[in-house]
């Protein structure tokens, strides 16, 4: 995978596919990166497992927070990490031991670790680095235009509300049922 | 596989103006709203706090504007872009959003008149100091530069027309300093060149001009080009230093490659207040779908008057990089090799009097102070504009008093040229 750019069908796919995500570096600040995608994440209609040694325990957004990966007790679609580039080593390898694997694992923006990108490809798990879940389904979803952004798509296609009425769906024009 | 990004013309009707999500009506609806609902006081707070999408209050965000942003943004290759009530405010926001009481930018002086008061006079008043540079000799950008320089300004194709800056060597100055290039685009317009590939990191335009095109609707816009830190020297507190008015939120740090688009908005445009019209912004909308075709349009013209003008007996000279013979020719085929514009400036032999009786005798051209416009324009800085000022003022300003300023549009060009002929007889 070219991790410079990404096609608009490959991040849509991986939006559309997830349905429990493992948050790496969880923050009880709701003014911190990591806190507002939780949010939003959860507000879209995903699962978000916060993650965060120092907060393990605890809830955060009603969701209960774990240490570790390999504590959460059920399976993971997606590991979203909010670390250091060099952190984000260690946590691949250990989203690499959990059964079953996760089909994705996601490095917010500035955060980019190739050689651990390699490895999870090796194990063939799909893998997104320097990016972030919530830009890129504002991007998708049309939402992202709402405050000026360039999304890079043009369609012709209506897009369709999320179930909450508030907020608009991914997938341009085509139901997916879940989002 | 990587994307096929769309072309500049389809860009120019697509990008950011989808269905409608709410009523699917194809155009984009008129947004004539002051305000938007909350579904309860839990969402109100999100928005306010920036932790949820979604509109509040036209001033600071509207749907029909947000079609326009989106499509500004694409056209020049941004990352997000914010429109405005016109070009004067998005300068206003671009220095309000980097600038502290004190600091200094370095500014070309080969600038529309308007900027050169707002920079020299308004900018004063709250502490911003300009620095004037030379945009004919680069070197005069650097040394212009201190330790309290925050940013350096220039015009792609600069006003009154015929002069193109080097882009790309101004940015190779900023970048050393790790300071922002903004450029001022209106004259060129996307169409003919996008500043952001050349090293820009800020572009800002009027609206009102080629990007509108009809006259019709005042409107400006910043586009961020996505390619700043602004955390890395700490000399941008207002996009890397926690925000009080938010609870403590960094924004560079929150929002990446569009922060400075944020900024401009929930913090200038919040507090200062410039908010385009939705009616406006659908005018410049309509408009923009046809800036290839018009801009294409309007340098043909441009350039064939040009040339009538160059032969004419009466024409002292002739400023217009399209000419072969001009020396921003080289310049004009770097950075905007469709066409160097439609605003060029002419000098007649008879001086004074005889700019005075062109625009007193033109039947087709219209005499006022504007450009960009579907009609043709002339003015005589020297009787109108300038008049004001002492010879040595305009001098200085390049208005001497023989120089009459065209902007050509895209009537037939042998009626522009016919219109001329009689007129300077």
């Amino acid at each position: 995978m070219n991790h410079d750019s990404y096609p608009t069908d490959y991040i849509r796919g991986i939006l559309q596919e997830v349905k429990i995500i493992a948050l790496v570096g969880a923050s009880c600040n709701d003014v911190r990166p990591s806190y507002l995608v939780m949010k939003y994440l959860l507000g879209k209609g995903y699962d978000v497992i916060p993650v965060n040694p120092g907060l393990a325990g605890q809830t955060l957004l009603d969701q209960m927070v774990y240490a570790s990966l390999k504590d959460i007790p059920r399976p993971i679609d997606m590991v979203d990490i909010f670390r250091t580039s060099e952190a984000a080593g260690p946590i691949v390898d250990e989203a690499l031991t959990l059964i079953p694997k996760p089909l994705v694992i996601w490095m917010q923006l500035t955060v980019r670790n190739d050689a651990a990108a390699l490895r999870a490809e090796a194990a063939g798990i799909k893998v997104v680095m320097d990016r972030c879940p919530k830009m890129e389904y504002g991007k998708q979803s049309g939402e992202w235009a709402w405050v000026g952004g360039n999304s890079g798509i043009i369609s012709s296609r209506r897009q369709h509300m999320h179930a909450n009425g508030k907020l608009q769906s991914l997938g341009l024009g085509v139901k997916t049922g879940k989002d | 596989m990587a994307d096929k990004i769309p072309g500049f013309d389809t860009l120019a009707i697509h990008a950011g103006a989808a269905p409608d999500p709410a009523t699917g009506a194809r155009s984009t609806p008129i947004y004539q709203t002051t305000a938007f609902v909350f579904d309860d006081v839990k969402h109100a707070a999100d928005l306010f706090a920036l932790k949820a999408f979604g509109n509040i209050y036209t001033r600071i965000m509207n749907p029909t504007q947000a079609v326009l942003e989106a499509k500004v943004a694409a056209l020049e290759g941004g990352t997000a872009a914010l429109a405005l009530a016109s070009g004067h405010a998005a300068q206003m926001l671009v220095f309000h959003t980097m600038m502290q009481p004190g600091d200094e930018f370095v500014a070309t002086r080969q600038l529309y008149g308007g900027s050169i008061n707002q920079f020299s006079h308004s900018f004063k008043s709250f502490g911003w100091q300009v620095v004037w540079a030379d945009a004919e000799d680069i070197d005069s950008i650097e040394k212009a530069l201190s330790p309290k320089t925050k940013a350096i300004f220039i015009e792609s194709i600069a006003n009154p027309g015929g002069r193109i800056t080097d882009i790309a060597a101004v940015s190779k100055i900023a970048k050393k300093a790790g300071i922002p290039l903004i450029v001022d685009n209106t004259l060129a317009t996307p169409y003919l060149c996008k500043p952001i590939e050349h090293g820009a990191n800020i572009v800002v335009h009027s609206l009102t001009k080629f990007m509108g095109g009809h006259g019709n609707s005042m409107g400006g816009a910043i586009v961020d080009g996505g390619n700043f830190d602004w955390s890395k020297s700490g000399k941008y507190p207002l996009l890397s230093e926690p925000n009080e008015s938010y609870h403590g939120m960094k924004f560079y740090e929150t929002f990446g490659g569009i922060a400075f688009a944020i900024a401009c908005r929930v913090l200038g445009l919040r507090d200062l207040g410039p908010a385009i019209s939705p009616q406006n912004a659908f005018y410049i909308l309509t408009g923009m779908e046809t800036l290839a075709l018009r801009m294409q349009r309007h340098c043909d013209n441009a350039l064939k008057v040009a040339e009538w003008l160059s032969k004419h007996p009466s024409v002292a000279w002739v400023n217009y990089a399209g000419l072969p013979s001009d020396a921003h020719h080289a310049l004009h085929k770097k950075y905007a090799p469709r066409g160097a514009g439609a605003v060029f400036t002419f000098g007649l032999k008879g001086g004074y009097d005889a700019g005075v009786k062109v625009v007193s005798s033109v039947k087709l051209l219209s005499h006022l102070a504007n450009v960009g416009d579907t009609r043709s324009l002339i003015i005589h800085p020297a009787s109108t504009t300038h008049s004001q000022l002492s010879p040595d003022q305009l001098k200085k300003a390049g208005a001497t008093p023989d120089v009459v300023r065209l902007s050509i549009g895209i009537e037939d060009v042998e009626d522009i040229i016919a219109d001329l002929e009689q007129a300077i007889g």
